[in-house]
């Protein structure tokens, strides 16, 4: 069974992507002539269950933020299929795009550039009222004031303008804006991580408050893992624009079996001094997305004790080890990549389960 | 104070007031704050934005632009000399040599059109007046020791040759080759990527080891707190509300900002339904309310906190807070909805 084929309890995915790219050309010269290109988003296939949130983390660069973009076509996709509750989102028009943006929504990291400083707080609000055809005139203004109340801003604040605002207080203005369509699907795209943690957290409730009370599905996005282990249901890890570990939140970071997620929980600090932990020190930095390694993406970097010639040579699949636990890597059983075809491309390690991290989150 | 206290001290901060003039009034960024950093040392500030911790390092380092800011008050003694007495050439002689900057943003803190050997090599040639042949060999061998692999190709490239975490490398070696005696480490991981950070911060403590520098680092992620300091202060509305040893501060948190910052902050293997948060926001900075700067926030607050401003409290073991709870510990037990939830403003 692949990712995609499966939908949280037994329901049809609300969103499923599959083998989706997004590659940016790399010109250069007079004409503009194309000499390469970045592969942000790089043959990724996942869905998001109806009322789930899947969290998308990694670092940056890694494509989660494009992945994001690319769902909502706020960019085109090179290749690949989207769809929205089985409604084909590549092959629509500029009419049904709109219509469809209604249902999808999404909330920036930066609350600063995210807002017109020249609108009010109503007007950024009642925006999306008016194109959708919602609410107009005094039905418009009560329906600003509702969602200001909703995300925990006093409604005298829509004559206000952004500026006025803390960062915290903006994100909540962004939250409003997002919500004012009633959308089933929100894009989270890093949307506390310019907050200090005091407010950080009073947005990450209000969030999952939001979720719970309009059945709300979302993607969330970040780069902090302990944001994302807190929020998400299940969690994509992404590396070079791969998903290369796909798990349930519990399973993902009880027991990581991606060795790149191995490292990256491994180098989250501990707000414990006496929290004694192994930590990985990944070497070197992330290889530029334009010219990825061969085979497996992470292997220049991996520690994986049967890390061989095999895995310079052999794509992995995102295969499922134990039941929804999702991994790209051909040296952690069980793989369909047999050890014949391992050896027959110069293996010398057969595949081997490796859990250096087993104490650690314990 | 005895001399051989004296002796062990590096920085000694007393008093220091830093204001901005600015059009909507006086900003007291900084408000009567005294530290100290003894030598081989670690301390860190912690703190949201807005709370001084930043504006604190650029005083120590006498780099608060004026105008909008000056220094209005205090004092600061860097090796036994109050360098708030100096010249701005005598300062120079002292920034980079006995006291360096490790900044936030690698990028910015860079020249672009100078290579990295060339800017870490310029420190030396400044302070240790020796020539560039000597001078670039003493970058190169910093260079190394900052971990930079091929440190003799690496020196001839430019900023923006290099990743993040090589340009914070190179940060680390200019602040480094002239071996001062504080270095100040203004959000040295923020913007880097977590397992970029964690190499950095393995290098910092290793390369803190080796030399006996002191550090001061600023920070508002109690992750890189406990994995890195000794001493901690926290600070809150431009002044200390809280000073103990790392363990002691952990264990027992006393200034109940301090209490609501860990309690909000998401732990990986601890998952709890809802987070905890601090309702409300920091006071506007031309205006800290009367009395105790966190008294809205706070779930322990009485009539105390509003009449009086808190002093620091000693609390035992090192520890200092600026919490009148000091005087009643047994409010502690009996929390209520702050101020701000109550008038119904709770939303950041």
């Amino acid at each position: 069974m692949t990712a995609t084929a499966r939908g949280g309890n037994g329901t049809a995915p609300l969103v499923s992507v599959r083998n989706l790219k997004k590659e940016f050309p790399i010109r250069k010269g007079v004409f503009s002539r194309q000499v390469g290109a970045v592969k942000a988003v790089n043959d990724v296939s996942f869905h998001v269950a109806r009322g789930e949130t899947l969290g998308v983390v990694g670092e940056s660069g890694c494509g989660k933020t494009t992945t994001g973009r690319t769902i909502l076509r706020l960019l085109e996709p090179t290749s690949g299929e989207i769809y929205f509750e089985d409604r084909d989102v590549r092959a629509m028009g500029t009419r049904d795009l709109r219509a469809l943006r209604r249902e999808m929504q999404i909330i920036f990291q930066d609350p600063v550039s995210s807002l017109n400083p020249r609108m009010t707080v109503g007007a950024i609000i009642r925006e999306g009222l008016t194109i959708h055809k919602l609410a107009e005139g005094t039905a418009a203004d009560a329906r600003v004031s509702q969602l200001l109340q909703e995300v925990g801003l006093r409604p005298e604040y829509a004559t206000r303008y952004p500026h006025e605002f803390s960062g915290g207080q903006r994100q909540r203005i962004g939250i409003a804006r997002a919500l004012s369509v009633e959308p089933k699907f929100i894009v989270c795209d890093e949307p506390v991580s310019a907050l200090d943690v005091s407010v950080q957290a009073q947005v990450i409730n209000l969030l999952e408050d939001l979720q719970r009370e309009h059945n709300l599905t979302y993607m969330f996005i970040a780069h902090d893992l302990s944001v994302v282990e807190h929020i998400a249901d299940r969690v994509a890890v992404m590396y070079l624009g791969k998903i290369v570990e796909l798990a349930t939140a519990d399973d993902l970071y009880r027991e990581p079996l991606m060795p790149y997620t191995q490292a990256l929980l491994s180098a989250v600090p501990v707000a414990d001094p006496k929290a004694r932990k192994e930590r990985i020190i990944l070497q070197g930095d992330v290889p530029s997305p334009a010219n990825p390694p061969p085979g497996c993406v992470f292997h220049p970097r991996c520690h994986h004790p049967a890390k061989d010639v095999a895995c310079t040579k052999i794509v992995p699949p995102l295969e499922e080890k134990t039941p929804g636990h999702f991994v790209h890597c051909i040296k952690q059983p069980p793989t369909s990549v047999s050890w014949e075809q391992q050896k027959e491309v110069g293996g010398v390690h057969p595949p081997e389960r490796y859990l250096p991290l087993a104490a650690v989150h314990a | 104070m005895s001399d051989a206290q004296t002796e062990a001290m590096v920085l000694d901060v007393k008093g220091l007031r830093t204001v901005f003039f600015t059009n909507s009034g006086l900003f007291k960024a900084v408000d009567d704050v005294s530290f100290s950093v003894r030598r081989g040392e670690t301390l860190a500030i912690v703190g949201e934005s807005g709370c001084g911790k930043s504006v604190t390092a650029l005083s120590v380092m006498r780099l608060v632009p004026d105008p909008p800011g000056r220094i209005v008050g205090g004092s600061i003694m860097l090796e036994g000399t109050d360098i708030l007495s100096l010249d701005e050439s005598e300062m120079r002689a002292i920034r980079g040599n006995r006291i360096s900057m490790i900044f936030q943003e690698p990028m910015s803190a860079l020249n672009p059109v100078f290579t990295v050997g060339d800017q870490v090599a310029e420190v030396a040639r400044i302070h240790a007046g020796i020539g560039r042949k000597k001078s670039w060999e003493r970058a190169v061998e910093t260079l190394a020791l900052t971990g930079i692999p091929a440190p003799e190709e690496r020196a001839k490239q430019y900023p923006h040759q290099l990743s993040g975490g090589m340009r914070q490398r190179v940060l680390i070696a200019m602040a480094l080759i002239m071996k001062p005696a504080l270095i100040i480490a203004d959000e040295p991981t923020t913007a880097l990527d977590v397992t970029i950070q964690a190499q950095i911060l393995d290098l910092l403590v290793h390369l803190q080891k080796e030399f006996g520098t002191s550090i001061l680092m600023i920070t508002h992620d109690l992750g890189v707190i406990a994995e890195t300091t000794s001493r901690v202060i926290v600070m809150y509305a431009g002044e200390i509300v809280e000073e103990a040893s790392v363990t002691e501060l952990f264990a027992r948190p006393h200034h109940p900002y301090t209490e609501g910052l860990m309690h909000s902050m998401p732990h990986i293997g601890h998952d709890q339904e809802r987070l905890n948060v601090i309702p409300g926001t920091v006071p506007a900075p031309t205006n800290w309310p009367h009395g105790c700067r966190f008294r809205e926030r706070c779930p322990y607050s009485w009539e105390l906190p509003e009449r009086e401003h808190p002093p620091l409290y000693d609390v035992g073991a090192g520890h200092i807070s600026r919490c009148h709870l000091a005087r009643e510990p047994e409010r502690r037990n009996h929390p209520h909805q702050p101020l701000v939830v109550q008038e119904g403003v709770g939303a950041a």
